[in-house]
């Protein structure tokens, strides 16, 4: 074998495996998909059935004994309302810390991603029963508020580093133009970082619509995410596959859905978004 | 059109005091250079008048306002940055426009005086593309453009042309000297070119430790400097400096010998005279040494660069102090030998070894 004819092979057996590992992680949603156009019967059965006819019955049950466009729109409400709120909050507090630093700025990053390191249980006490003192138990507002606050650190930690690849002068430049510090931060800033801000906006999303524990623990009927209304399935029809299946993969359909979407915009907004 | 003041201005960075204190007067519609070496402050004290740094102590007045706390927006200056610092997302016409639209005028008149900006800069046929899509010297057009727009009192350049190449460099240095004459306005640049100081300015700004050494036009400070390091800086190469000893005084004429050669007598018209025995240096530049002159100086001649028309010898006295000298072409001079150079007494300087202090 010549050295080339080793170096093909070495590069086809790292390019296979890579598809087994890559094949063996989505088997799980593949299979999930799969089950939920089974019915109960078939989805049990020994062996595992990869080739039947399917059925809809799951989803029809599912919309039919609860609401399921009213969970949905609960997620994109509390999803996007939570990002939004936070990048509002986000993009003024990194632009401060990216452009005018002190020598404590690193400390305060790390102070706030610490907060992350905080289990949420740690918490929950507090967070409960000032929801319940205030009648916010099962509103989205909370939902909304506790996602914003949740995400805030990684937000900021993220748009932090974006903003510090821009130029500095280019913001001095805005200055001696007479910009405002708010026209600063809409015309110079937020057009500059796109990508990236496209980027952390959308990660956000994600962690907002998996968030699986507020949403639990905070909402019922009113406010349930699709997260909750999963979890609603698991517990007393834990051993229904088939519907545990479906509603799963309605929860997970939109994210998916919205993320093919935006993928090609997200991934030219982070190339093109270095400044230079 | 408006004159600057900077009265007793300072500034340090984390208790580190970098400018010591300026007071500079500029006329209206004065051309001035600050020069300096790297880390003087030129950059600082520039941007304290464009108010990208906080004055803390000391004044500056622009025209007839105290300004020394205004928003760089509202200081009636504009900035040229040495790296540009266009907006990557806007095309060219937005970027000259941006100050305008930010200042609130109204789009037709951006649009207007957009348009003579670019009919001035040449810049007409690039106003829709974006700034990568330009060239070094086309980008510093705009960015002097984004300045003019705005018609500012104050001109702010730093270090303009440092990006360019040395012929774009000559193309853009008489561009913006014909742009000075034909806005008349204020214009205060940095630069470390010693061509682009002696051509441009009305007066020069020699800065040095976050000091002003001399200010005065391009000539005065060649001809007449006030210290050694002023006469070390201005002209290229630099002025040669030969340790003296005062040997005689008469009247108001003082006759040093040189120390590093034996015999060589240098009389002086001074107008304060100095005690004899007392330690000075004289300064002489390479392009005053004249083979017509009186006083012979022989050395070693180690390196010579020739450039065509001029051509330097390098040499180095017997006490290894070194010694440039414009041989004017001369063909006879070799490497590794030795040369007679002569220069007039007339055209040396005297300083104070001490202080730096020119001896008058
Ligand atoms: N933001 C800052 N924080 C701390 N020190 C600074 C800051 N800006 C400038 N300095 C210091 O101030 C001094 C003067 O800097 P400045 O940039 O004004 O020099 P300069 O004369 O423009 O030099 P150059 O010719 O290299 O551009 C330097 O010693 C620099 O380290
Ligand atoms: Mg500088």
């Amino acid at each position: 074998m010549t050295d080339r004819q080793k170096q093909r092979l070495l590069h086809r057996s790292i390019v296979t495996l890579a598809w087994i590992i890559g094949l063996l992680m989505f088997f799980p949603i593949f299979w999930m998909i799969l089950t939920a156009f089974k019915t109960e019967q078939q989805a049990i059965s020994t062996p595992p059935l990869l080739f039947f006819e399917p059925s809809f019955d799951n989803f029809l049950l599912i919309q039919e004994r609860t609401d399921y466009t009213k969970h949905a729109l609960n997620s994109i409400i509390t999803s996007f309302g939570g990002t939004a709120l936070a990048m509002i909050i986000a993009i003024p507090a990194a632009c401060a810390m990216a452009f005018k630093p002190s020598h404590l700025t690193r400390d305060v990053l790390l102070w706030m991603l610490s907060t992350k390191m905080l289990p949420a249980v740690g918490v929950l006490m507090p967070i409960y029963l000032i929801c319940q003192k205030f009648g916010l138990l099962d509103s989205r507002f909370a939902l909304v508020f506790i996602y914003a606050m949740i995400n805030l650190p990684i937000i900021m930690m993220i748009l932090f580093n974006y903003f510090r690849d821009i130029p500095k002068e280019i913001l001095e430049a805005s200055r001696m133009d007479g910009a405002s510090t708010f026209a600063e931060i809409t015309q110079v800033v937020m057009p500059l970082a796109r990508g990236g801000i496209a980027a952390t906006a959308f990660l956000s999303i994600v962690l907002c619509w998996n968030e699986a524990f507020w949403s639990i623990v905070l909402t019922s009927s009113d406010a349930g995410t699709l997260v909750a209304l999963v979890a609603s399935f698991s517990s007393p029809e834990g051993l229904f596959w088939a519907k545990l299946s479906a509603v799963s993969t309605l929860a997970c359909a939109p994210i998916m859905i919205f993320g093919w979407f935006v993928q090609k915009q997200l991934v030219q907004g982070m190339t093109f978004g270095a400044v230079k | 059109m408006a004159g600057l003041e900077l009265t007793s201005v300072k500034k340090s960075f984390g208790g580190v005091a970098i400018i010591h204190g300026i007071d500079l007067s500029i006329r209206s519609g004065e051309f001035i250079v600050f020069v300096g070496p790297s880390g003087c402050g030129k950059s600082t004290l520039l941007r304290l008048i464009a108010g990208l740094e906080t004055t803390l102590e000391g004044n500056i007045r622009i025209g007839e306002r105290d300004v020394t706390t205004a928003d760089p927006g509202d200081r009636g200056v504009a900035m040229v940055f040495q790296t540009y610092a266009l907006y990557p997302h806007m095309s060219v016409r937005e970027n000259m426009g941006f100050g305008l639209r930010m200042n609130g005028v109204d789009k037709d008149d951006i649009r207007k005086r957009v348009d003579r900006a670019a009919d001035i800069l040449h810049l007409d046929r690039l106003l829709e593309r974006k700034p990568s899509e330009l060239s070094g010297g086309q980008r510093q057009r705009v960015a002097i453009g984004r300045a003019i727009v705005r018609e500012p009192e104050v001109f702010l350049f730093d270090e303009p042309l440092s990006n360019l190449d040395a012929e774009l460099r000559v193309r853009m240095r008489l561009e913006i000297a014909n742009l000075h004459k034909r806005l008349g306005a204020t214009m205060i640049y940095v630069t470390h070119d010693q061509i682009e100081a002696m051509t441009l300015a009305d007066r020069i700004v020699v800065l040095k430790d976050g000091l002003i050494e001399q200010v005065g036009s391009p000539i005065e400070l060649y001809d007449d400097p006030d210290n050694a390091f002023v006469a070390g800086f201005i002209g290229s190469p630099r002025m040669n400096f030969l340790d003296a000893k005062v040997v005689a005084v008469e009247g108001d004429h003082t006759t040093v010998s040189l120390v590093d050669f034996d015999d060589i007598h240098v009389r002086l018209e001074l107008e304060r005279p100095l005690a004899v025995g007392s330690a000075a240096r004289l300064g002489i530049r390479p392009e005053h040494f004249d083979a017509s002159a009186e006083i012979a100086l022989t050395v070693p001649i180690e390196v010579i660069e020739n450039l065509g028309g001029i051509a330097y010898a390098y040499a180095r006295t017997e006490d290894g102090n070194p010694l440039i000298i414009d041989i004017k072409g001369d063909r006879n001079v070799v490497e590794g030998k030795d040369f007679t150079a002569r220069f007039d007494a007339a055209r040396a300087y005297l300083f104070d070894p001490e202080t730096g202090l020119r001896l008058r």
